[in-house]
């Protein structure tokens, strides 16, 4: 991988930013929106329920994990459909970035705006509803990690999928976060998910980091064995993304369906 | 001289379309080939294959002695390219358009670079314009300043002038003549524009049907083939490789 070229895609970003403040709004608003929405929330059921359960923790601490691993996969995807919005393939790949490369900048990219959002939630969550990470302790290194590293693997593939598939399928990517939310566990036990469900969420990396969650909350200790198979299991996510994604590049290099991106409309 | 690109064997198919068909070539240093045809004859599928984005069925490219298929990124660092289908991204300024391909290419001093090929190409105005707003034949030059960039041993350009008037036509040729007379580069140059090509071109491949059917020095190509000019043998060239297909439907 070279520095310069994988800094060239994130620079790229950055100028798309600083010449068009707006596009700063979606990395911020709509968290901080899910934030100050499912605050209210929590604090009207912890009205109602009392101080015996935490539902600051359980209920908006949840929400805020989620949002972020929903930034992460959505900071590497918009960054990847910016080439597809100006028909850039040709010139993007016609010059000696490698794969490595131009994934690395689309990560990177990922990572700065996801954390831009992250503490935009931590800052209105923490201020406006008392939630503090520091409950968690030293769970929430492997919580973020596992997050942080299922977001970028959902990136990658949904860059792989639009590759693949065209532009139209862009409407494909942006659900599935939401699709998987329910399988995850994000808000309750996979325990009370039917079978055929379970089975799909003990296959996301997530629904570790929800669990060991509400462990934590519940008084129990991190559960570090499955924290630790969450990790190498995302991190497994994240090499068959990779390879999907170089493999999708492949077909497209073999059938020219990158020179066509560009040159769709050339006689 | 070791030319700086070797096209041997070429092939790409579709299906059962043979869109180049078992081509080969050479391009050598400081000198100016003009790949001509009709539309659909495969020469921009060629150029595509040369750039590295198209995987070719057989055959294989070697730039500056560099295996494209073995070594990629190596080989594409001494190449660059122009296209008018394929325009910058618009969203950004000409300078920031400039920077980001420089650091691509990995080149050394970007900011002088920049600046000289800002001067060059009559964009020091533009620079902080965004480059979807500049018109065709600035956006144009904003294409020729960035195919220059890296300084290229071997720079494509595939209908560079197409969109632009006449008289900035003529002083961008002349301009991309003398930037690859300075560099020692060669050019593969494809045109509809006949006059252009007899005025820039060393030598001129004529393809049909993915297949190089004339290979030669444009005045003696014209003189040999009893034609009034370049574009007659074009015409004629292109018709007689249609007949057989016309026949068949």
């Amino acid at each position: 991988m070279r520095a310069s070229a994988t800094f060239a895609i994130v620079l790229r970003q950055v100028f798309l930013l600083r010449g068009s403040p707006t596009r700063l709004l979606p990395m911020v608003a709509w968290v901080a929106i899910d934030i100050v929405l499912w605050g209210f929330i929590t604090r009207y059921l912890g009205a109602l329920t009392g101080p015996r359960v935490n539902l600051v923790a359980t209920l908006l601490g949840a929400v805020l994990l989620w949002d972020f691993l929903a930034r992460v996969m959505q900071g590497v995807t918009t960054a990847f459909f910016e080439d597809v919005w100006s028909r850039n393939f040709l010139n993007i790949f016609a010059t000696p970035l490698t794969i490595a490369d131009y994934l690395g900048g689309l990560v990177i990219t990922g990572v700065c705006t996801s954390l831009l959002g992250l503490a935009v939630m931590l800052t209105l969550a923490t201020a406006a509803f008392g939630l503090s990470f520091l409950a968690y302790g030293a769970a929430m290194i492997p919580f973020f990690l596992v997050l942080f590293v299922t977001g970028i693997s959902l990136g990658v593939l949904g860059a792989a999928i639009v590759l693949r598939l065209g532009p139209a399928s862009e409407w494909l990517i942006w659900p599935i976060p939401s699709l998987l939310s329910p399988f995850a566990g994000v808000f309750y036990p996979l325990a009370v998910l039917p079978g055929w469900m379970q089975a799909i969420g003990h296959a996301l990396p997530p629904a570790y980091v929800f669990e060991g969650m509400r462990a934590i909350v519940a008084g129990h200790p991190a559960p570090a064995g499955t924290l630790a198979f969450a990790v190498g299991l995302s991190g497994l996510y994240l090499l068959a993304a990779c390879w999907i994604f170089a493999r999708v590049y492949r077909f497209a290099l073999r059938t020219g369906l990158i020179a066509r991106y560009s040159a769709e409309s050339a006689s | 001289m070791e030319p700086v690109l070797a096209v041997t064997g070429l092939r790409k198919t579709f299906g059962a379309l043979r869109a180049v068909d078992d081509i080969s070539f050479e391009v050598r240093p400081g000198e100016i080939v003009g790949l001509v045809g009709p539309n659909g004859a495969g020469k921009t599928t060629t150029i595509n294959m040369i750039l590295g984005v198209l995987q070719p069925t057989a055959g294989g490219v070697t730039i500056d002695g560099v295996d494209l298929a073995r070594h990629r990124s190596q080989a594409l660092a001494q190449t660059n390219f122009a296209a008018t289908y394929a325009p910058l991204p618009g969203n950004l300024s000409v300078q920031q358009n400039l920077r980001v391909f420089g650091m691509i290419y990995g080149v050394a001093g970007l900011t002088a670079r920049i600046e000289a090929l800002l001067a060059e190409y009559d964009l020091v105005s533009h620079r902080a314009t965004k480059t979807g707003v500049l018109s065709s034949g600035e956006q144009t030059r904003v294409t020729l300043a960035k195919a220059m960039l890296n300084s290229p041993k071997l720079l494509l350009l595939d209908e560079p002038t197409a969109s632009i008037d006449p008289a900035t036509a003529q002083r961008m040729r002349r301009h991309i003549v003398e930037a690859a007379e300075k560099a020692g580069a060669g050019i593969l140059w494809t045109s509809h524009n006949m006059y252009e090509v007899a005025e820039v071109c060393d030598r001129v491949l004529f393809m049909s049907r993915g297949r190089v059917l004339l290979a030669g020095e444009p005045a003696a190509l014209v003189a040999e083939h009893k034609a009034k000019s370049l574009e007659a043998l074009f015409i004629s060239v292109a018709n007689e490789a249609l007949e057989p297909q016309e026949q068949a439907s």
